[in-house]
């Protein structure tokens, strides 16, 4: 027994350190090409006007959080971003219920989206710039038209795949039809609701970027535009990952939807 | 309440239907059906794959109408489903509580489950709940709605024999405490024979066959009677082959 468990501890220790540094492994290669990168800079090896270098894009970071312009453009973008999702999903949505609830609204609804979403929205760019200018409507107007077809999708197919006996379960228990609707049909659909909203997400970023290059004065586009005149690759970069950071964030704020909207399904239940 | 009426003195009865037929399209599943339920009843309904036995649960349920004839069923009514259909994104006990309105739904809720005994489980997701407390949560969704009628199908079936004997048992309680009428569709004979006050067998959307059952329960198994029943759904059983088990068990 004494010969055992001396053998086995030393074992068990040895694997929990393994999986320490197998864990700090994996930052291990990207922190590597950081200093490469880094030292690349240092030796003019990389000039600063191909890719300034990581501590200079540290520092002009800092400059731009303390100055409060990277803060305010970002904002800027956001609120452009956040008010083209909003009415795309609204619209989305509403388009959706109405072609998935009824023949009528199907009939009518679902196959002028579906010839609609085989083009691709950017496409419609000069058009958009012709009817309204090149203010904040078209930027906003590009991001609501890109993200009203992935909710629209999936919402519809939600409904759609609503059980029909759990449907016809609360009919039999004399629900009404609007009572069916919002107990029944519109939770069963959340599921597919939530992966369209989180297409909507990241194609709202997406489409952020192209419209902002349409003579914006402000926002992350107007920055990169900027900086792009002043060949400033610091800055470039800098706004290159805030636009990641949107990225993961907008998944991140999905999946915290997911956890407390979804509490029932099973895989997350056992996670 | 009155005195328990005394068989064969008929009460009105409760689910009534006269010349029932459904067609779905040239396809005729039931024709001219004629049948009673009295009050408090428990009739079992034995049929095949096909008989029409769902879709005269359907026309029960209210889900669906008669091509002809006349169908009176009370408003006061409700279902359990061979699957439990909780809907999963709601607790146990709103499941319970489905479509009703009013003051202490969640202590109405408790007071049902009690009753099947899965009070524990209220707050509990359904997708969470084994095959016998879902199917017992059904049972208690359609009693807390204190039904006239009781439209049961093939609750039982798929659960495993152990839990479906405990189910057995509980319904026969819920249903001398709560005294609805049950419309029990099965194609289970012994099941049918353990519970039901009549026993009909529905083949080709006709009642072919009609028993009744007086004896008291718990039953011991009437071979005679459950032979007549399987030849009625077209499963002969051999004769003699019951005999020389009987012989051989003595």
């Amino acid at each position: 027994m004494a010969h055992n468990a001396a053998t086995h501890a030393p074992h068990t220790l040895r694997s929990y350190l393994g999986r320490i540094r197998s864990g700090g492994a994996r930052w291990v290669s990207p922190l590597v090409l950081l200093l490469l990168w880094e030292a690349g800079s240092r030796t003019g090896l990389i000039p600063a006007r191909t890719l300034a270098a990581p501590s200079a894009v540290a520092a002009t970071m800092g400059g731009m959080i303390a100055s409060g312009e990277l803060g305010h453009n970002v904002l800027v973008s956001l609120g452009r971003a956040g008010l083209g999702l909003a009415i795309g999903v609204l619209v989305g949505g509403t388009l959706a219920i109405l072609a998935g609830l009824s023949k009528r609204g199907e009939t009518a609804i679902d196959s002028p989206v579906q010839m609609l979403r085989t083009l691709p929205t950017l496409a419609l760019t000069p058009l958009f710039i012709v009817w309204f200018g090149i203010g904040e409507t078209p930027k906003i107007v590009l991001i609501a038209v890109a993200t009203t077809f992935p909710v629209y999708l999936n919402l519809y197919n939600g409904i759609r795949g609503v059980d029909a006996r759990l449907v016809e379960a609360a009919r039999a228990f004399g629900l009404s039809r609007a009572a069916v609707i919002r107990h029944v049909v519109l939770p069963g659909a959340l599921p597919a609701f939530l992966v369209g909203l989180r297409y909507a997400l990241s194609i709202s970023v997406l489409i952020l970027v192209v419209a902002e290059q349409i003579n914006a004065s402000s926002g992350l586009g107007y920055l990169i535009n900027n900086a792009r005149d002043f060949m400033r690759t610091d800055v470039i970069v800098v706004c290159l990952m805030v636009y990641a950071a949107l990225g993961l964030g907008a998944d991140a704020a999905v999946r915290l939807i997911e956890l407390r909207s979804l509490a029932w399904r099973p895989t997350i239940l056992e996670a | 309440m009155n005195a328990p009426i005394p068989f064969p003195t008929r009460p009105q009865p409760v689910v009534s239907l006269r010349g029932f037929t459904r067609r779905f399209g040239s396809n005729t599943v039931i024709a001219g059906l004629d049948l009673d339920i009295a009050e408090g009843e428990f009739v079992a309904l034995l049929g095949r794959s096909g008989s029409g036995k769902t879709t005269l649960l359907r026309t029960l349920a209210g889900l669906d109408g008669a091509s002809e004839g006349e169908v009176r069923v009370p408003n006061s009514r409700a279902v359990v489903f061979q699957d439990a259909r909780l809907l999963p994104w709601k607790p146990v006990w709103q499941n319970i509580m489905l479509g009703l309105t009013g003051r202490d739904l969640r202590a109405r809720a408790e007071g049902a489950l009690a009753e099947v005994g899965l009070d524990h489980r209220a707050d509990a997701w359904p997708l969470t709940l084994s095959g016998g407390e879902a199917q017992r949560a059904a049972l208690a969704r359609a009693l807390v709605r204190e039904p006239k009628v009781l439209l049961l199908d093939e609750p039982f079936a798929a659960l495993d024999a152990l839990t479906r004997i405990q189910m057995h048992e509980l319904v026969l309680g819920l249903w001398r405490r709560h005294r609805p009428a049950v419309l029990l569709i099965t194609h289970d004979i012994d099941e049918a024979i353990a519970l039901a006050d009549r026993v009909l067998v529905l083949d080709g959307g006709r009642i072919v066959a009609e028993e009744r059952i007086a004896s008291d329960r718990p039953r011991t198994l009437d071979p005679a009677l459950r032979r007549r029943l399987l030849a009625r759904l077209g499963v002969a059983t051999p004769e003699p082959v019951e005999t020389v088990w009987a012989e051989a068990a003595d």
